[in-house]
């Protein structure tokens, strides 16, 4: 209030709205510093994944055979890795793997370049630094790694969808990742929403707001809203992983996994973690429905839920979905509860039922972001991306939905 | 009643019998329903006792053992479960320190940008800005994780040259005030928003310029709801995982000095759980004790945010 006295004091119109101005130009750079900082983050992610490498070959894949590997035929591939693997090394490939006969030429030839190619990134130098001086980047390869090839990579390719988890970041791909993060997804979706749109509109529809229960039940709502996720991840730890065992490792289905780590018990916690944010939305949905809408169903004579599903949930739907799509963004980008529930890294099978272990598209961006090793900050940042690029149209399409909404009323 | 009733009669029925058919009766259906919908909101109430029970279950499983006490809990500067070194304030130190710097960045900020879209903003520039901002608040906070330790580190580093860990608490406590800038700034928006037109025209009928208006008039009407941005922001900071996990550093470190590295009670609970770690452990149930700190926490400031926004509201008609 100080302030305010030495401003009123002051008669001097100018200088009060000299200050008008100044402020004005601060709650402007508030506004946009966030903005600025998405801007940065995003050109930082997109630099690092784009970059001038530097790479050598254990063996040069012009040896194998007479033609570019891309060219060969399966049988060739086959042949190929017969003849340059020891019979031991085949084995266990094939015992983690599959047989290779049974493989397609993509993922051959990804075996190839695992086993026997080893390609290395020996250096990686992020995008604009290397556009303004490549000249010197590359005097200093030639000087240290003699024989490397170098040129551009983009880490995020299709390839990078595709391939499997491997320790070795040139050959690491995102595709169980993707797969584990859309299973969980969808079993989020299937258990949170039917709950989530059914307790908003026992909140809304059939609930005494005077009723003591009721109370209690919209108060723990929003306090669980507020609950950090990774104590949903606790909790998911030790109920579904620990003491639902039996379901989620999908013993009681006959098809055992081990342990209760698996992609229900993610799926199940993040159900959990969504729950809250669903039902406040749902409930602004419904809240939004007019009354007069009710009352004209009732004087017709419908009952109660005739009249919640006949007028007010159709009414009501498009928030609804919308604040469900912002509850899945949310479940996709989140990390902690996947760590504390046991998503493992060291995954390089498909996922093949809701019972398998699991990683996620999030965990394996913070699994490789904490590496020592350069590289993999460079596919963290191509998994970043894709990450990114799955939120902003998740969240594009809310917002034109809620738009599509606003107009409507 | 006979007179009333007469065209709603069937031939054998007597004026008794029509109000009794006509009379409330019981209709399964939608009794059946009813009690769904409020299990489906009863899961909430599951959830909550869930948490509580398991937190609380393993927690005293992790002060029944033997070398811990309350007392060297919350006294002792050393965690080392594994060693039977048991006292948190290290992993405190470290949650207050990332969280106050975050609140440093996140309040002024954010509510200089809901002062901004509330006061200033043309319905145009609102249009664009609030979408924005909601995509700032939707971006994973791995993603931030990465973004600290990738950009942030290394620009702080410009300035504090090596004095500056590689993991530290500076980067960490910047880049979640940043993430937290949309929370608070929706928050005090909403409650700017909420405060009628009449104040501010008679503050410009006194005479204010916009900015006294905003600041004088304004800010204060709209101070409850502000100050529960604030709590709710910090609530978000203190539970927040992933930027200090990956950028705060990993082994806990009793320090208030920001330039050093240090581990939070989420960072961790996330690198002792990172691992399959093995059930019944102090490890394990240690978890469970900083978990149940944390949700007690967040709990109470919940409350204490919602109690403030409620007790402090000024009613406007």
């Amino acid at each position: 209030m100080n302030r305010g006295v030495v401003l009123s004091e002051t008669s001097n119109l100018s200088v009060r709205h000299q200050w008008g101005k100044f402020f004005q130009g601060l709650f402007l750079f508030s506004t946009v510093i966030g903005l600025i900082v998405l801007g940065i983050l995003i050109l930082t992610v997109v630099d690092k994944t784009f970059t001038l490498v530097a790479v050598t070959n254990k063996v040069d894949p012009a040896t194998l055979a007479d033609r570019p590997l891309e060219e060969l035929s399966a049988e060739e591939l086959r042949q190929i890795l017969r003849d340059k693997l020891r019979p031991a090394r085949l084995r266990t490939i094939e015992r983690d793997m599959g047989p290779i006969a049974q493989m397609g030429e993509a993922d051959l030839t990804a075996l190839i370049m695992a086993e026997i190619v080893k390609p290395t990134t020996r250096a990686s130098y992020p995008l604009f630094q290397s556009l303004t001086r490549r000249a010197e980047i590359e005097a200093e390869i030639r000087k240290e790694y003699p024989d490397a090839q170098i040129y551009f990579k983009a880490w995020l390719s299709w390839d990078f969808l595709q391939r499997s988890m491997a320790t070795n970041p040139d050959l690491a791909g995102v595709r169980q990742a993707i797969k584990g993060s859309l299973l969980i997804i969808l079993i989020t979706i299937l258990f949170a929403f039917p709950i989530g749109v059914g307790a908003a509109i026992y909140l809304e529809e059939y609930a005494d707001k005077r009723n003591r229960i009721n109370r209690i039940l919209q108060t723990n709502i929003e306090n669980l809203a507020g609950v950090p996720s990774i104590i949903y991840g606790i909790l998911g730890l030790a109920v579904f992983v620990r003491a639902l065992a039996p379901i989620t490792s999908g013993a009681a289905f006959g098809m055992d996994a081990g342990s209760g780590r698996t992609i229900l018990s993610g799926g199940l916690t993040m159900a959990l973690l969504v729950l809250p944010i669903l039902i406040i939305s749902s409930q602004e949905a419904l809240r939004a429905v007019p009354n007069s809408l009710r009352e004209a169903s009732f004087a017709m004579g419908a009952t109660r839920w005739q009249t919640i599903w006949h007028h007010v949930l159709p009414y009501a739907l498009p928030g609804i979905l919308t604040g469900t799509i912002l509850a899945v963004s949310r479940a996709l980008g989140e990390t902690a509860p996947l760590i504390l529930v046991g998503a493992s890294s060291l995954i390089n099978k498909d996922p093949q039922s809701v019972f398998s272990f699991f990683t996620a598209l999030p965990f394996q961006i913070y699994n490789w972001t904490v590496r020592p090793q350069p590289e993999f900050r460079n596919i963290a940042a191509a998994a970043i991306l894709v990450l990114l690029a799955v939120l902003l149209s998740l969240n594009a399409t809310a917002i034109v939905l809620r738009n599509r909404l606003s107009k409507r009323l | 009643m006979e007179v009333t009733l007469n065209h709603l009669k069937r031939p054998e029925e007597s004026a008794v019998d029509v109000s009794r058919r006509l009379q409330k009766r019981t209709r399964w259906g939608e009794l059946f329903i009813q009690t769904f919908l409020f299990l489906c909101g009863a899961v909430s109430i599951f959830t909550t006792l869930g948490i509580v029970y398991e937190l609380g279950k393993e927690a005293l499983l992790f002060f029944q053992m033997p070398g811990v006490t309350l007392v060297e809990f919350f006294t002792q500067t050393e965690w080392q479960p594994t060693v039977g070194r048991f006292g948190v304030l290290p992993l405190v130190s470290a949650t207050v320190v990332t969280t106050v710097i975050a609140m440093l960045v996140a309040v002024p900020f954010g509510l200089g940008s809901a002062i901004y879209l509330s006061e200033y903003a043309s319905e145009k520039a609102r249009k664009i800005l609030k979408p924005a901002l909601e995509v700032l608040a939707g971006i994973p906070t791995v993603v931030y994780g990465y973004f600290a330790l990738t950009t942030v580190t290394p620009f702080l580093r410009i300035f504090f040259g090596e004095a500056l860990n590689i993991y530290n608490m500076l980067s960490a406590g910047l880049t979640m005030g940043i993430m937290i800038i949309p929370l608070v700034a929706s928050i005090s928006e909403d409650a700017l928003h909420a405060v009628p037109n009449s104040l501010r025209e008679g503050a410009y009928a006194m005479g204010a310029t916009r900015l006294e208006t905003a600041l004088q008039v304004v800010v204060p009407a709209a101070l409850s709801g502000i100050i529960a941005g604030f709590i709710l922001g910090f609530s978000r900071a203190i539970g927040e995982t992933m930027i200090v996990a990956i950028a705060a550093g990993s082994g806990p470190n009793f320090t208030f000095n920001p330039l050093q590295s240090a581990e939070t009670m989420t960072g961790y609970i996330a690198r002792i759980s990172g691992g399959d770690v093995a059930y019944d452990t102090p490890d394990y149930n240690s978890i469970f004790a900083i978990g149940l700190l944390l949700f007690g926490i967040s709990l109470i400031l919940n409350i204490i945010s919602r109690r403030v926004s409620s007790r402090l509201r000024e009613v406007y008609e």
